[in-house]
């Protein structure tokens, strides 16, 4: 186990190397000159050169990567270029946000994704287990941005039941009641995810129930609902748990879009408002970040999937 | 003959109206009785058991006949039925032990559930290991923490019999308990089933397509062909004189050690399938034997002194068999 860890350590390293040198290649083949972006069409060739000396961009491309490579490693993100504060500053500034907001979309992933699966598929075939399927299906197909639009209009512009964009901190006046600004984004972000985990653990409940041990567990006289939840549903869990891995990275890119749409001051807004500012470091900075959380996550993920398969050997 | 603990009588099963898999079988079997079904692959013999279990797969099901325990009517009860009516001491033991058991549960996990069902005075975790010890697994402690992947095949069939045993079973259904095996495997499996089933009294219904594994075994056999019984009796005499042509056929096919020809005998044609049997013998297409009334109408059941029936208008005679 401790050496499994270790060995998977040493290959996110590795991984993580070469996901920096693309992420810092890739931004710099993006077309603009951040310098222009700064000054504006009316800067002199004079002032354009003394900021490119300040921000380091006159020297070889290779060597920029390896200053900024030891100061990550440092804790060191840069400066951003737009807001002038040190990039984990901004990362820092959005991260409550974007960490809450992660956090209730999975709730409701997990907590209705799963649940409703199962159900789905103890009902296979009835009008239930078609209506959920069809609702799934639906789900997962219509854009996320349009889900939270129609979700504003209907429960914040019409009912007035959550309020349609911002959130104030959670440290600030109103203290935990502001995760109600949260509630129509989360749900926004969860549902095209919810609907690929209730589709998939519906699809594994229904393969595993068919398995020769889930009719030893019956013919042992256990109930039906036991049946179900001891043999059936832990063995359908396996399979779904491995997809969190992959609903992680859809949910960060999901949450640049609604974000966005709910103008929340997250990572993911800091993001595109970065992009279109030609910011640099704070855009390889969040991105190196990312890629560290999803490797992580991937970690535990596969860490877990040892705890609920004996069969996995680690070593 | 004492009475019998499991009687199943003119069982039908029916995949779909007017698809009947199982047609009209009956059978008894006696406490401490084995008694072998045998037959082709799809002729009815697992959806027999499967019935008899209350295990039929969805889409499948019971439509005529009855199935005693005992004296009490399980028909058409699931497992946990019977077990909440307290007539649930009927286990079985499936062809494949690499699958039926749960992957991600200890064998302990899975006996001890057993014993928690059907045995509410016993403590599950001494009572596993008896279990274990009863079907011959050394080191039962140790055993009990293992998965099922670090067991090989034999040692899994041993832990599936343990759990049916867990519920003290009047009645052991074995579906081809020993197919998966190697030979040595399967002989020392083969064992273990006729001492339990003499220790404990149980009645057997062991089902399986290897005519020598029933010879060696079974005290009674049954032989199906195409969704019913076309003979049954005592396994030494309808070993010897087989009276149905299907039964006389089917060890015909047996190779013989001491035979010249190089060439496997067999029997011509194919079984049919459930929606082409019309009226009146569903052997005759293929039968030596065969006359114009063997296409019309039921047909009788016959005995010979020593209670051997067979389902034929023209059962072959002691000489007979070629």
């Amino acid at each position: 186990m401790f050496r499994y860890v270790i060995r998977r350590t040493g290959a996110a390293i590795l991984t993580l190397v070469a996901a920096s040198i693309v992420i810092f290649g890739f931004i710099h083949m993006i077309p603009g000159d951040p310098v222009y972006v700064m000054l504006g069409d009316g800067a002199t060739p004079e002032q354009v050169a003394a900021l490119r000396t300040r921000l380091g961009l006159d020297e070889p491309l290779v060597l920029q990567y390896l200053i900024w490579a030891g100061n990550a490693l440092q804790g060191d993100l840069g400066q951003s270029v737009f807001f002038e504060t040190p990039v984990t500053q901004v990362i820092a500034d959005g991260a409550e946000t974007s960490i809450l907001l992660a956090t209730m979309t999975m709730v409701w992933i997990v907590g209705f994704g799963i649940p409703v699966g199962v159900l789905a598929a103890i009902r296979q075939g009835r009008w239930i287990d078609q209506g959920l399927s069809g609702l799934a299906m639906l789900l997962a197909s219509v854009p996320t941005f349009w889900v939270g639009l129609y979700l504003i209009l209907i429960f914040a512009a019409g009912l007035g039941w959550f309020p349609s964009s911002g959130f104030p901190s959670i440290f600030d006046e109103g203290g935990l009641s502001n995760l109600r600004y949260l509630i129509l984004p989360s749900i926004a972000l969860a549902a095209p995810n919810a609907a690929l985990i209730l589709r998939l653990t519906r699809a594994s409940m229904l393969d595993v129930a068919r398995e020769d041990y889930v009719r030893t567990a019956r013919a042992k006289g256990i109930k039906p609902y036991r049946v179900v939840t001891r043999h059936i549903l832990r063995n359908a869990l396996l399979a779904v748990v491995s997809a969190f891995g992959f609903t992680f990275a859809a949910l960060i890119s999901e949450a640049v879009v609604t974000e966005t749409v709910f103008a929340l001051p997250g990572v993911g807004r800091t993001v595109v408002q970065s992009i279109l500012r030609r910011d640099y470091p704070v855009i390889q900075g969040v991105i190196l970040v990312i890629v560290c959380l999803y490797l992580v996550i991937n970690l535990l993920v596969d860490l877990s999937y040892r705890m609920l398969d004996p069969r996995v050997e680690l070593e | 003959m004492t009475a019998p603990v499991l009687s199943v009588s003119d069982l039908v099963v029916s995949a779909g109206p007017k698809f009947d898999i199982v047609r009209g079988v009956s059978f008894d079997i006696a406490p401490g009785e084995i008694l072998g079904l045998v037959g082709e692959s799809g002729c009815g013999k697992s959806m027999t058991s499967l019935a008899a279990m209350g295990l039929l797969p969805s889409g499948i099901r019971v439509s005529g006949g009855s199935i005693q325990l005992n004296g009490t009517d399980i028909i058409r009860l699931a497992p946990h039925q019977r077990v909440q009516r307290g007539c649930g001491r009927m286990a079985m033991v499936f062809q494949e032990p690499m699958t039926s058991l749960n992957p991600v549960l200890r064998i302990g996990e899975q006996i001890q559930e057993a014993v928690r069902v059907h045995d509410r005075a016993a403590s599950p975790p001494a009572r596993a290991r008896e279990l274990l010890d009863m079907v011959r697994i050394p080191d039962a402690t140790h055993q009990l923490r293992a998965y099922p992947h670090e067991l090989s095949g034999g040692m899994r069939q041993r832990v599936m019999i343990a759990i049916a045993l867990a519920c003290r079973p009047a009645v052991l259904i074995a579906d081809e308990p020993t197919t998966a095996l190697d030979v040595t495997v399967q002989r020392q499996v083969l064992g273990l089933i006729r001492e339990l089933c003499d220790s404990l009294d149980m009645g057997v219904l062991f089902i399986t397509h290897d005519l020598g594994v029933v010879a060696q075994l079974a005290d009674r056999v049954a032989v199906m062909y195409a969704g019913g019984l076309v003979e049954t009796g005592d396994v030494v005499p309808l070993f010897a004189a087989p009276r149905h042509p299907y039964t006389a056929g089917l060890m015909a096919c047996l190779p013989d050690p001491n035979s010249d020809d190089p060439m496997l005998a067999t029997i011509p044609g194919s079984a049919p399938r459930p929606n082409e049997i019309k009226q009146g013998c569903p052997f005759a297409p293929r039968c030596s034997r065969v006359d114009d009334i063997c296409r019309r109408g039921a047909v009788p059941i016959t005995f010979n002194d020593s209670g051997q029936a067979a389902r034929c208008h023209f059962p072959l005679t002691c000489e007979a068999p070629e």
